[in-house]
């Protein structure tokens, strides 16, 4: 079906659904690379006046992706919770939108809502919103999920400790760990980005930061970043999984570039279930998207990225993830290619996917071939800290010397809780406090024993 | 307290972990004033990201490097991609990925119609990497390579290219297998890194999980010898077993 708008004398048609998101997004060069972007700025204010006045259950009716070609079409047409969706149900997009920023809509009813509104319908409502109004939607989801920490409580900024190394060497990611488990960073996950990806190379690095962990009994999670069919394998042998970890996409095709299936995803999911390694929760999967990866992958039909992306959230959700998080800059110009492309795409994926019920984190970051810098992170993460953001990343300086691009330090998420206020997980804080790391309002305590302490333990 | 620390501002909280930086080049024990960076080391990221920047714009020395590839005793072919430039390379991944109109000329006025390993070496997104490495891993290669008994194609000289370069380049070449040479992202403390990916029966339209990569080739990461030997052992184990990607593992190490 078409959907026209018309300007003085000037009529807009879109000639679908598709075509009408993708113009109605804001410009970002990704979007112009597929050639989906509106052509000009008229065009794409009509798109978004149009798309205003398009009722949420066009969404359920008219795929994106059809339904018998695609597997997370599937997945979001038979796993919509058609009660939740009831309240909102004769909405359209325009309304929608003013309702979720309305003070009717608060906590409580964003969560009874989460599994009635589709990826399709969570992208429509954000390309109708400012970046204000995506923070301060986001700030009003709660989205909680433990493994041997509660994650995502109000007031709490978690962090993943990533002490990347380019050579996986065990003394240069230990010395990464001691440094960022001293600036309290590590309570959502500690997860290293392995070099080489080997089965043998993975279990080293699991164990590694295991012993450690044990050791110490922080109550924190562990995770090489390897692909899935390596966990499995790996699994089987009786490593230390805590967490299976995979990149995923908005379409069937994205994913089978990526090497994985919802089926695949679901043999490592019940793996990693049936191996009951937390201790207070059992959300065992962390996974990572971007805007970019389904055309990158040359599987978009032609759905702008930003719409794809928020189809990626269909498939975490269906794992019941730990963590989630958009590495937002790393893809590169060609999908990002700035500051103010970086920015508005990592709120509208924090919104998107809090607003679907997920552990939104964030992978603050770009890198030297895009047109940004520390300057435009510190305004993103700013940002993040008021939209109540899951976790951000902790690397050493925030540049990883390993993925070669630049995310969040350890000094970065100091200065967002102490700068907003925000706390670390519970049981990490107590933990923190516990070994004179960090005093109850989360002040650095400059203390040589434990770290002599730390560096005794990793040493063994 | 060394020296340089006694100098510091008062203000200054340095780290208990000073002692960790010999094991990695990760920008640790920076200190901090206040939760902030103190300037030293704020200034010192700057000037790497400058470096970084730079490295992206850098060019690479085709005949330099047509005269350090000499030695390998192969053909030295130079080709370009559909990009016209650095601006339309940096947006247009597609146009990096296709040879243009000459450069399939030139390839296919050579005349090879199979090989079982063809080398590219491309620029990517740091052509100093390139300039700087893969001469040397080239040499080391093409005699490995030929003493087990593997043909080899001409050797490539690619400008504007991205990593889908070698898939046109090395289905035209009739190729078993593609190896590219190309400049990684560089990151701040290293601008000049390279990867390696390696493609058995390349062809247009390949996606990445048909690809083994090798990457961080440069003095601080891997060094030229040991990327030497895992590039070997992919491109052996690949054209044995007839497959790359994910169904090809680094299994070097494994315990049973």
């Amino acid at each position: 079906m078409a959907y026209k708008y018309s300007i003085g004398h000037l009529t807009y048609t879109f000639n679908d659904l598709k075509t009408l998101l993708a113009r109605a997004t804001p410009f970002r060069s990704g979007d112009a690379l597929a050639g989906v972007a509106a052509t000009t700025y008229q065009e794409h204010v009509a798109a978004q006046i149009a798309l205003a006045d398009v009722h949420l259950d066009v969404f359920l009716r008219e795929a994106l992706v059809p339904y018998e070609q695609d597997e997370v079409t599937r997945l979001i047409i038979d796993s919509h919770d058609a009660a939740a969706f009831k309240p909102i149900g004769h909405f359209t997009v325009g309304q929608f939108r003013d309702w979720l920023l309305s003070d009717a809509c608060d906590t409580a009813v964003l969560k009874s809502l989460a599994n009635g509104i589709t990826p399709e319908m969570a992208a429509a409502v954000s390309k109708l919103m400012r970046n204000q109004e995506l923070i301060a939607a986001a700030k009003k989801c709660e989205v909680l999920t433990s493994f041997r920490n509660t994650i995502g409580l109000s007031g709490r900024l978690s962090t993943r400790l990533q002490p990347n190394h380019p050579t996986d060497d065990p003394a240069g990611i230990s010395a990464s760990i001691i440094d960022g488990i001293l600036y309290g960073s590590g309570d959502a996950v500690i997860g290293i980005n392995p070099a080489g990806d080997s089965p043998a190379n993975t279990r080293r690095l699991l164990e590694m930061i295991d012993n450690f962990r044990r050791q110490f009994a922080i109550p924190t999670q562990s995770c090489v970043l390897c692909h899935v069919t390596t966990t499995l394998d790996l699994i089987e042998k009786h490593a230390p999984v805590d967490l299976t970890f995979q990149s995923i996409a908005g379409t069937q095709s994205a994913n089978a570039s990526f090497g994985i299936s919802l089926s695949l995803l679901e043999e490592a999911y019940q793996a990693t279930l049936s191996l009951n390694r937390g201790t207070i929760g059992n959300n065992v999967m962390y996974f990572e998207t971007g805007q970019g990866s389904a055309l990158s992958a040359n599987a978009h039909y032609g759905i702008d990225q930003q719409t794809c992306e928020t189809r990626a959230y269909a498939v975490a959700r269906k794992f019941n993830p730990l963590l989630v998080n958009s590495v937002v800059g790393f893809i590169g110009p060609e999908y990002l290619y700035n500051g103010k492309q970086i920015i508005r795409a990592a709120l509208e994926d924090h919104f998107c996917a809090k607003l679907l019920g997920l552990p939104m984190g964030m992978d603050v970051c770009y890198t030297n071939h895009a047109e940004a810098d520390q300057d435009d992170m510190d305004t993103l993460i700013t940002l993040l800290g008021v939209s109540g953001c899951t976790f951000i990343m902790g690397v050493p300086g925030a540049d990883d010397v390993m993925l070669n691009y630049q995310s969040t330090s350890f000094h970065d998420a100091l200065y967002l809780r102490r700068t907003l206020g925000l706390r670390p997980a519970p049981e990490f804080e107590a933990w923190l406090v516990q070994q004179g790391i960090m005093d109850r309002q989360g002040n650095q305590l400059p203390d040589a024993g434990t770290y002599t302490r730390l560096l005794g333990g990793i040493g063994q | 307290m060394s020296g340089e620390e006694k100098n510091r501002h008062p203000y200054i909280v340095s780290d208990h972990t000073a002692a960790l930086k010999q094991f990695t080049r990760a920008r640790i024990a920076l200190g901090r004033t206040g939760t902030s960076v103190p300037h030293k080391e704020a200034l010192a990221f700057k000037l790497a990201h400058a470096a970084a920047r730079d490295a992206v714009f850098s060019m690479l020395d085709v005949n330099a490097l047509h005269d350090e590839l000499k030695p390998a005793g192969l053909p030295v072919m130079h080709l370009k991609s559909k990009a016209a430039d650095r601006d339309q390379y940096l947006q247009r991944p597609d146009l990096g990925r296709e040879p243009d109109e000459r450069s399939v000329a030139l390839v296919k006025a050579y005349g090879c119609d199979s090989c079982d390993v063809c080398i590219i070496l491309a620029d990517g997104l740091s052509s100093e990497a390139v300039n700087r490495h893969a001469p040397a891993l080239v040499r080391l290669l093409v005699n490995r390579l030929a003493q087990a008994g593997f043909t080899l194609g001409p050797l490539i000289i690619a400008e504007q290219a991205r990593v889908a370069f070698a898939d046109p380049v090395g289905q035209l070449l009739g190729a078993g297998l593609s190896l590219i040479l190309i400049g990684e992202r560089p990151g701040l403390s290293s601008p000049q890194s390279m990867g390696a990916y390696i493609t058995y029966r390349p062809m247009r339209g390949l996606t990445d999980e048909g690809r083994n990569c090798v990457s961080n080739i440069h003095p601080a990461g891997l060094s030229i010898g040991q990327a030497a030997e895992k590039i070997a052992y992919l491109v052996r184990e690949s054209l044995r077993r007839k497959v790359s990607g994910i169904a090809l593992k680094d299994e070097t190490g494994l315990l049973p």
